[in-house]
């Protein structure tokens, strides 16, 4: 298919479509309500079903019981939006059904502001909701990323019958890059029949299911949690991501950065190297799992002497970054969380600064 | 290689329009593109700009500091960016609006009334396309013949103001070779 020129919003929806999401609730926020302004004309036209709920909060509730019922569904917000939805995310998790969630991350804490940010690193990857649960974050760095994630994301969510989300910022949903939409991640539902309230009529088995997170047993609860908490390790094993850049030179610094801080430190490394500075990047494509064993050896490498974790946040992916190096090189942070992006001239100057 | 193009102004100049165009072409002409637009609370009427980035190679960072040229709309466009322009960049200047220059020696300006060219073409609605036209005609950055083909399409569901936006290119090309 030839490539389109389409915004990372938009791209998103139409990625959902593809990947067979007939299932999309939302309630608008800047920086990503062309997500469903895109879903509202285009999935009556597959005979999906949009609706807006009267809050995020009711939205996070139209997700789990459109997930328990076996349906591919999503909603798309920012920030605020969904920290109302992390209560339902927690249910949905615990209840294990598979939903997808896009988070276009604007400026925090509190209402901050509606400009590209990195602040919800923690909420994605430690939590959000309460309890012992994660979500599998998927984090892209342009519009083409953001349409393949969104389609793995489904199939992922499936695997794992869990919450799956995709972490991108306002500059990947409002820009506009050339896309096409891999036909390959596009995946046939799975059978939900041993789980799902997806109606007796539809399946041989005459069990009725249940979708629920209350366990008042203690014992059954710890088991329902190991049973999580494996789902968690094989994620560990089985879906890390991540790109290492650079990092076949013998480079003296290292960056770990993602999403569309991952881009402007590209461009820094580029234009180091044109002055004979190495410098590689690790850019976890996954934040959860976390590619923590890439991290080490990347920064153990013999030439490596430091390591800088780069966000547009207070410095947040650094803690993971600190866990990985395990104090065997010095760590240290650079970030801007109030909607300007640094410039790859920043950048620079703060490599230089550390050789 | 590669070439970054600030296009601002007022809301309402058709800013993002002409640059999703000039984007558009140069994707089907093989290159790497990104356009980026400013989205902050902007009321209506107020200052709109978007940076198109066009390269050879992946692109990196689409945050641009100083862009190789600027499309200037308006006059508080021109005096906020005009002094960030890479040297021996294009500085366009909506001379319909814009009474004052850039002041760089450095710079090549290229001064359209863009306003009189679409009314003359036939409707003052066609402005900027008139500028995109005289731009892409003086920066040479896609083949002119795909940029229209790209305009028809974006217009194809109001076919019958396509020979006005064609008329107005044409006339934006033509200015922009004779000055």
């Amino acid at each position: 298919m030839a490539k389109v020129l389409m915004k990372g919003n938009e791209a998103i929806g139409e990625a959902a479509i593809r990947a067979g999401c007939k299932n999309y609730f939302a309630y608008p926020i800047t920086p990503q309500s062309e997500v469903a302004e895109y879903l509202v004309k285009r999935l009556p036209e597959v005979d999906g079903v949009f609706l807006q709920g009267e809050s995020e909060v009711a939205v996070g509730y139209m997700i789990f019981g459109a997930a328990g019922a076996g349906e591919r569904v999503m909603t798309t917000s920012s920030s605020p939006g969904i920290s109302l939805m992390s209560e339902a995310i927690s249910y949905i998790a615990a209840a294990q059904c598979p939903a997808v969630f896009v988070n276009i991350v604007r400026c925090g804490p509190g209402l901050g502001g509606i400009l590209p940010a990195q602040g919800d690193y923690f909420q994605a990857t430690k939590g959000g909701g309460h309890g012992d649960y994660h979500l599998l974050v998927l984090a892209p760095d342009g519009v083409q990323e953001a349409v393949e994630m969104t389609m793995q994301a489904f199939t992922l969510a499936e695997k794992y019958r869990g919450p799956v989300m995709i972490l991108g910022d306002g500059l990947i949903g409002q820009m506009m890059e050339p896309v096409e939409f891999p036909e390959d991640l596009a995946t046939a539902p799975s059978n939900k029949d041993d789980w799902a309230t997806n109606g007796m009529s539809t399946r041989k088995s005459k069990k009725r299911n249940l979708v629920k997170s209350l366990y008042l047993d203690p014992t059954e609860l710890n088991a329902h949690n190991l049973n999580l908490k494996a789902k968690y390790d094989q994620m560990k094993r089985e879906e890390i991501q991540f790109e290492a850049y650079n990092a076949d030179a013998d480079y003296k610094v290292l960056i770990t950065s993602y999403g569309t801080m991952s881009r402007v430190c590209r461009t820094a490394i580029d234009l180091l190297k044109e002055e004979g500075i190495e410098v590689a990047m690790l850019r976890p494509k996954t934040l959860f799992p976390f590619p923590e064993k890439a991290v080490f050896e990347a920064a153990t490498k013999k030439s490596c002497k430091s390591v800088i974790s780069i966000e547009m946040s207070m410095g947040q992916m650094v803690e993971d970054v600190e866990r990985c190096v395990k104090g065997q090189r010095p760590v240290e942070f650079y970030g801007e969380c109030g909607g300007d992006i640094p410039s790859p001239e920043k950048i620079i100057d703060i490599i230089k600064a550390m050789i | 290689m590669q070439t970054e193009i600030k296009f601002a102004g007022f809301g309402g100049q058709g800013i993002l329009l002409s640059a999703k165009l000039l984007a558009y072409a140069a994707m089907k002409q093989g290159s790497f593109v990104a356009w980026v637009p400013s989205y902050g609370p902007e009321m209506r009427g107020g200052t709109a700009y978007c940076t198109v980035v066009i390269s050879d190679k992946l692109i990196g960072s689409p945050i641009i500091k100083n862009p190789t040229h600027l499309v200037a709309m308006n006059r508080p466009s021109l005096e906020k960016f005009s002094d960030t322009v890479k040297p021996g960049g294009i500085v366009f200047i909506n001379s319909s609006l814009i009474p004052v220059r850039s002041n760089r020696k450095d710079i090549i300006e290229l001064v359209v009334p863009i306003n009189e060219i679409a009314a003359a073409a036939g409707s003052v609605r066609a402005a900027n396309i008139v500028a995109l036209a005289a731009f892409n005609a003086k920066a040479k950055l896609v083949d002119p013949d795909l940029l229209k083909d790209c305009i028809k399409e974006e217009f194809s569901a109001k076919a019958k103001i396509i020979p006005l936006n064609m008329k107005a290119f044409d006339e934006g090309v033509n200015f922009a070779d004779n000055n």
